[in-house]
């Protein structure tokens, strides 16, 4: 019989508590690949301007930001031209927010499939994150577009041997968003009432995080915090950001090693959370 | 696991916790935890009382201790009343919840058809969601693609499996969902009620279709339905479920008839309904009375004696008094389908304790066992029914076969009979 091959499965009650089963995982890629094909598909179906919308969006924050906090309030932008600056920090921002808020989302989006079919459950955050990356990438691409008009214009520098950082960093705050995304994506499932709290804490950490205005500001009219300002991982990620494409800001190896380490710490939490809350979910919603 | 077995459990349990687990808020929680440090009265007792701290730890165990072994091919029929952990087994089987005790192994893939169509999408069109469907399945794109033009044929969808699904009709929607669960690649089906999908046409080409799969794929199902007309056709083997266990496991004729004794036993001539299952009715009045006990007047053990005059007594309670009710007695057959209904012409009910009795002429039903169900309804002049209470099985009848006039086919004739042909043509007298 040519079938005997088939490999046994066997399910006990007591699954360990950190398991990222990624061999199945891996085994499921067609289906991560048409739930991110598919989402992109269905987001911009029966809309007037389609995927325009991701370009439209991050474009006009831009603006806005460029004209409230650039030439209104008039915060320095450390010598880089204004909107670029702006559109660096709201790029990386919008792709942060959108994969904690996609992450988060894993359990409440998928009640009704998770309680039908069985599939690893982490496909639904993993395809959620790697959607969310598409969009950004568009976003991306029209940013290098603006970069490219600057560095012949003058007023910018990237550092070309550090692109390589720019990757690395992506990642890194891919690990951070699913990580908080997941614990609160399991925390949820038993108190609803946190879901308040997530979309209006994205809010406030944007404020935390050197989005709309520079770090080296923190530095100089709140010098007792800037220590514990740093230790945002989101704040290093966005100053290390602007430093590879623009060249303006400084940030230091120590801080960016803190963010990473704090990012992995998170994405590891996430993962056992995830864990221990996609055994009972079906049960509890 | 030996070779030839695709499918083994052992002291399979799964526990349910009643009732609320704690508050379901983090500040009730947290109100809670607080009181309990300072030694307070928890502020969430005194509210929730009856539902929240007396419940708690009680558990309910929907399997408890199921072993049993399937080998591959075999079509293995699952049924049990309301209740009696059919549905979990399959949801354990198929990985959307885990145990809580004992171990379940299985070879190959497992595809459920727990509810057909699951995880369709409906803005994609059906051919997209074909390979959504395999996808979950962990199928290739390549082993779908061999599988396309077969599932297309067989939906009988034709040009519109490039339109989105949300245009579908029901039936075609059913019908597309069916095809692809039937021709993907699983080793192990797992079904419930799929079979009563579409037409009658469909339907008996889905019934082919799955005998073909087990019989010559070699692929194993295992079916649940109330239905013991498809089980006896269908399935090689039949497991019969009580209260989460095990009771009979073979031969699907004594499986059967081991099932319907057993339900029979639940009843007598005196039955309490104050705890029994109610039918969820759209447009229920407030609980405003219900049933508590029923009676079967003037039979032996449940066995009817005179069908003329078959004598029911029920006994309700209602919080104010009611006029112009009316009552509806139900006669189901073993699959829980209606075959008859008698209602009373309006009554009025007073507050508190009711007892109402009944006489229903039943000649027309045949012999075998029957599910009585009764609900208390007003019918308002737009024809539109209100009902009090409803209650699906109050007791159970058996009817014996008949002293005189034909033997009786009920497989082929149908559970009821019609007062006999007249002949000749005229009759409008």
């Amino acid at each position: 019989m040519s079938k005997q091959s088939q490999s046994v499965t066997t399910i006990t009650p007591r699954k360990k508590l950190f398991e990222l089963n990624f061999g199945e995982t891996l085994r499921y890629k067609d289906l991560i690949i048409l739930f991110v094909k598919n989402d992109f598909k269905t987001r911009y179906k029966q809309m007037l301007l389609g995927p325009l919308w991701a370009i439209i969006q991050p474009l006009l924050t831009t603006v806005v930001f460029t004209v409230v906090f650039g030439n209104i309030a008039g915060l320095p932008t450390d010598g880089a031209p204004k909107f670029m600056f702006y559109m660096c920090g709201n790029v990386l921002w919008t792709y942060f927010a959108s994969c904690l808020n996609g992450a988060a989302g894993s359990f409440s989006g998928n009640a009704y499939l998770f309680s039908k079919v069985y599939f690893p459950r982490l496909v639904a955050p993993l395809s959620n994150a790697l959607g969310n990356m598409l969009n950004s990438f568009i976003q991306f691409i029209i940013f290098l577009g603006f970069l490219v008009y600057f560095v012949i214009r003058g007023g910018v520098a990237p550092q070309y041997s550090l692109l390589w950082l720019a990757l690395l960093l992506v990642v890194q705050s891919t690990l951070l968003a699913m990580g908080i995304g997941l614990v609160l994506a399991s925390v949820t499932i038993k108190y609803r009432d946190l879901k308040m709290l997530i979309s209006f804490g994205v809010q406030l950490w944007l404020y935390a995080t050197p989005i709309a205005y520079s770090s080296t500001l923190v530095k100089e009219k709140l010098p007792s915090l800037f220590q514990l300002y740093m230790l945002n991982p989101m704040a290093s990620i966005c100053e290390a950001m602007r430093k590879i494409f623009l060249g303006v800001s400084t940030v230091s190896v120590k801080y960016l090693l803190i963010s990473a380490a704090f990012s992995i710490a998170f994405f590891l939490l996430g993962v056992v959370f995830f864990n221990r809350a996609e055994k009972t979910f079906t049960d509890k919603i | 696991m030996e070779q030839d077995v695709v499918l083994q459990t052992e002291n399979l349990v799964k526990e349910y916790r009643l009732g609320q687990i704690g508050t379901g808020t983090l500040r009730g929680d947290l109100q809670s935890f607080f009181a309990r440090l300072f030694k307070k009265d928890d502020p969430n007792i005194s509210l929730l009382a009856d539902q929240y701290y007396d419940i708690e730890h009680k558990t309910h165990r929907a399997l408890d201790g199921v072993s049993i072994q399937i080998k591959r091919g075999e079509a293995v029929g699952l049924i049990g009343t309301n209740g009696a952990g059919k549905s979990t087994l399959l949801k354990l089987i198929s990985r959307i919840t885990l145990p809580s005790e004992g171990t379940l192994s299985y070879r190959g893939k497992v595809a459920s058809l727990l509810e057909v169509g699951t995880g369709f999408n409906g803005e994609l069109t059906g051919r997209e969601n074909i390979y959504m469907n395999g996808a979950i399945l962990g199928m290739s794109r390549a082993d779908i693609d061999k599988k396309m033009d077969e599932i297309i044929a067989f939906s009988e969808i034709g040009e519109y499996i490039n339109t989105p699904v949300k245009r579908y009709s029901s039936g075609m929607f059913v019908k597309l969902a069916f095809a692809v669960a039937a021709h993907l690649d699983a080793d192990i089906l797992l079904m419930d009620e799929i079979l009563a999908v579409g037409d009658v046409k469909f339907q008996d080409k889905s019934l082919r279709r799955m005998e073909e799969v087990a019989s010559e794929e070699q692929k194993t199902v295992i079916y649940v339905s109330h239905n013991m007309a498809t089980i006896r056709r269908f399935c090689t083997r039949c497991i019969v479920l009580e209260s989460g266990k095990v009771v009979f496991d073979g031969d699907v004729e004594q499986a059967i008839e081991v099932y319907t004794q057993r339900k029979k036993q639940s009843f007598s001539t005196h039955n309490d309904v104050r705890e029994a299952k109610r039918r969820y009715c759209p447009n229920a009045l407030v609980r405003k009375v219900s049933f508590e006990e029923f009676d079967i007047l003037g039979a032996d053990e449940c066995v009817i004696q005179d069908k003329a005059a078959f004598r029911m007594r029920f006994r309700f309670r209602a919080k104010e008094a009611i006029a112009g009710t009316r009552l509806k007695v139900s006669f189901c057959d073993a699959t829980e389908q209606p075959i008859a209904t008698a209602i009373s012409p309006t009554f009025d009910i007073s507050e508190g304790e009711n007892s109402l009795e009944v006489t229903a002429d039943i000649r027309a039903l045949k012999q075998g066992i029957y599910t009585i169900s009764g609900a208390l309804m007003q019918v308002s002049s737009f024809d539109i029914f209100s009902y009090y209470d409803n209650v699906d099985q109050m007791g159970m009848i058996e009817i014996l076969p008949d002293e005189d006039g034909l033997l009786w086919a009920a497989r082929v004739w149908g559970r009821a009979e019609l007062p006999p042909l007249k002949i000749g043509g005229d009759s409008h007298e």
